[in-house]
């Protein structure tokens, strides 16, 4: 490579960029910055005109990060020690967080903001004994059906039991018509395959999350049932590429029903016909024997660690603030985001809401996954295993011993770390 | 010249090639270096937070790769984008060369600005308009498809038809580059050669073939080996218009590299797939300079 006169001139032109780098050294000593994704940082300038922030405390500014972008940003931030002072989180990134020791654990004088909340949500949080973060919003995934072919089929609803559930869905298969199916498992999507997992009662992992515990019958049973559904033709074995258009399979009867969250009920009402605004509902998850469970999500404010004391007592204020009553349910207003304490669902009166009704009942059964930071590796490679064992490839005993295998090749170095004791 | 002036001379060279010499030394080899080293090693989130959470793991890195099935996938995918990308875009830019070379075409410089124009604008903000004119209902190509009746194409979604729509966004957005080298090789083309053959009676296809190719052998090398090497580095434009989607058949090699290395902070693994990389283009780029000396166009 050799300087051209190109380059020499880019060269010249970013020169006043120098003067910048200075810049990246003090970061807003002064202030307290923000970042916040999606519809939630959108929506935040307006929130924080409401939570009475005290004239002399340090001002706050809002930096949107895309999702898409947002987990890269953080792991950057650390690295280069430019991370905020407070941020918006997604849950199942907590443990990884955690573990690089980027954030703070919740202090002892914020630790009420943690009551009043889903139990499942605050244990996804709670690692080593400590809690990391303060759930913001929550969501979960349960199923969306087509109530008037359930209703056809002779049901108000979906059975909450396996065993019924599997005998409602071909009924509906029936009454669909051929060519259609009764449910969607979308073949390159693990969350269908942990709901299953978790209603079952399978654990994942062993040893302190250092070892795959795929080969338990809990969820061994789980991978049967989840192959079964496919072996008897209920669902088609396709991946969501392949699905044009959610909305319009939905609606012509494809298929009747699809395990999805919270965002689903607006997408529903705005792409569903009118005619079948009628035609949907939603239900908790079956299990083996009554209600199963799911993973609960969302997002959790967190403060970044490494800071000075003032700092961060300011940042747990603002943290508290938009925990308030209050702020919550001005947050659902503004975003439709499902509030995170109890006695907002209440206030904002969604027992009322028929669709979003189930989604508490939901949460009050849901169970935290394995908090590991290779997590979504492992359910990645799980659900590449689940994909081949629905095409032939592997029987249920062999997916359960390929998936303990790849597992534990991802856990070696977690291993590690347990074993010199430097592991979260 | 004395011994001593040449002495001097070689000083005097070295004396001004040294700032370039060192900003080489110092922003390309030593990375280079540091980064095979840190592909033998187990570089990752563990490690971000503390240094002694490093371990040197040989080849390990390397064996892994070879079972990852995605890297294979990224790796075919940056193979065939080499494969059709790189003759594609050589043809669509000798030919604009071509264009704006010829005599008889009137407003020459405004010819020349307008195609160059595409490869000097941003390319998220040229992404944007792209993904617009690629749009399944509303896109100005499926439109102009449809007039010859060809039923419209998801071109950002569909596994089949996301590659080559990112090679016709590539091909328009750097055939301006190419075109500059290409018309600079064809103005230095004797007239007189072109003029004689046009009297011994060839046609135009025979005048390029025997003519006008052999003349530009050497920048027809450059701009392909340049290409070949572009070709292989795709990375923003699949990152800004599909994120290596619809199920990942716009994942390149670049790609795979950076989610392996910044999202999933795996620098280790990272750090093999870019030396790979390297070792891929340096393969490819010999295999061309020897095809390129046989033929004798060096």
């Amino acid at each position: 490579m050799q300087l051209t006169r190109r380059q020499m001139t880019g060269a010249l032109a970013a020169a006043p960029l120098l003067s910048m780098l200075g810049a990246c050294g003090g970061r807003g000593d002064s202030g307290l910055t923000v970042w916040a994704m999606g519809n939630e940082a959108a929506s935040l300038p307006d929130l924080l005109k409401d939570i009475d922030w005290p004239k002399g405390a340090p001002p706050i500014s809002v930096q949107p990060l895309p999702w898409t972008a947002a987990h890269e940003k953080l792991l950057t931030g650390f690295a280069g020690g430019s991370l905020p002072s407070v941020g918006q989180v997604g849950n199942s990134w907590i443990a990884e967080l955690a573990a690089i020791g980027a954030i703070m654990p919740v202090p002892a004088h914020a630790i009420a903001l943690l009551r009043d909340q889903f139990g499942a949500v605050t244990d996804t949080n709670r690692i080593a004994g400590r809690s990391w973060g303060v759930p913001w919003y929550v969501d979960t995934r349960l199923q969306f059906y087509r109530k008037d072919l359930f209703a056809r089929a002779g049901y108000a609803a979906p059975p909450a039991d396996w065993a019924g559930w599997k005998v409602a869905l071909h009924k509906v298969k029936k009454i669909a018509g051929d060519g259609n199916f009764a449910l969607l498992y979308p073949l390159n999507e693990y969350e269908q395959l942990t709901t299953l997992a978790l209603s079952s009662g399978a654990r994942m992992l062993r040893d302190e999350g250092g070892r795959g515990a795929f080969s338990d019958p809990e969820f061994k049973a789980a991978l049967a049932f989840y192959k079964s559904i496919f072996d008897e033709g209920l669902a088609p074995r396709v991946s969501m590429a392949q699905i044009a258009n959610v909305w319009t399979e939905f609606g012509r009867g494809y298929f009747s029903l699809l395990l999805s969250g919270p965002w689903t009920i607006g997408d529903m009402k705005s792409r569903l016909a009118p005619e079948l605004q009628a035609a949907w509902a939603t239900a908790p998850n079956p299990g083996p024997d009554g209600i199963g469970s799911a993973a609960p999500g969302g997002s959790s404010l967190v403060v970044f660690a490494g800071r000075a004391h003032s700092d961060s007592d300011a940042a747990w204020d603002l943290v508290s603030r938009l925990m308030a009553p209050g702020a919550q349910l001005a947050l659902h207003r503004a975003t439709g985001d499902l509030p995170a304490r109890r006695s907002v669902w209440d206030a904002a009166g969604l027992a009322s809401d028929p669709a979003v009704a189930p989604f508490r009942t939901q949460l009050e059964h849901a169970t935290a996954l394995p908090k590991v930071p290779e997590w979504e590796r492992i359910v990645t490679e799980m659900q590449i295993v689940a994909e081949r064992m629905v095409l032939g490839q592997y029987s249920i005993d062999e997916a359960a011993k390929e998936i303990d295998a790849r597992a534990d090749r991802l856990l070696e170095k977690r291993r590690w770390m347990l074993d010199k004791g430097r592991a979260l | 010249m004395s011994a001593m002036g040449r002495t001097n001379e070689a000083r005097a060279g070295w004396a001004m090639s040294s700032p370039a010499l060192a900003a080489i030394l110092l922003f390309f080899v030593l990375p280079a270096l540091a980064s095979l080293v840190l592909s033998f090693t187990d570089f990752d989130i563990y490690a971000l937070a503390d240094i002694g959470n490093l371990r040197f793991v040989g080849f390990q890195n390397y064996e892994r790769l070879t079972q990852n099935p995605l890297f294979w996938k990224a790796m075919t995918n940056t193979l065939l984008f080499v494969a059709v990308g790189t003759p594609f875009i050589v043809a669509l830019s000798l030919s604009a060369a071509m264009l704006v070379n010829s005599r008889w075409l009137k407003w020459r410089p405004v010819w020349r600005v307008a195609l160059f124009a595409p490869y000097v604008t941003t390319l998220v903000a040229t992404a944007v308009v792209w993904r617009y004119l690629l749009h399944t209902r509303y896109g100005l190509l499926n439109y102009l498809l449809s007039v010859f009746g060809v039923p419209p194409i998801d071109w950002l979604g569909s596994p089949n038809a996301s590659l080559p729509a990112i090679l016709i966004f590539v091909g328009w957005k750097t055939f301006g580059y190419n075109m500059i080298i290409f018309l600079a090789a064809l103005q230095t083309v004797p007239r007189e050669l072109d003029e004689a053959a046009r009297i011994d009676g060839a046609g135009w296809f025979a005048r390029l073939r025997h003519v006008v190719l052999p003349a530009i052998g050497p920048t027809l090398l450059l701009v392909s080996v340049l290409t070949v090497a572009g070709m292989f580095q795709l990375f923003a434009e699949p990152y800004v218009m599909t994120q290596g989607g619809p199920a990942q058949s716009t994942v390149t090699i670049l790609y795979f590299m950076y989610e392996e290395g910044f999202k999933w902070w795996n620098l280790g693994s990272g750090a093999a797939v870019a030396f790979l990389l390297f070792l891929c283009i340096l393969a490819v780029t010999l295999v061309q300079l020897r095809l390129a000396k046989r033929s004798g166009a060096i």
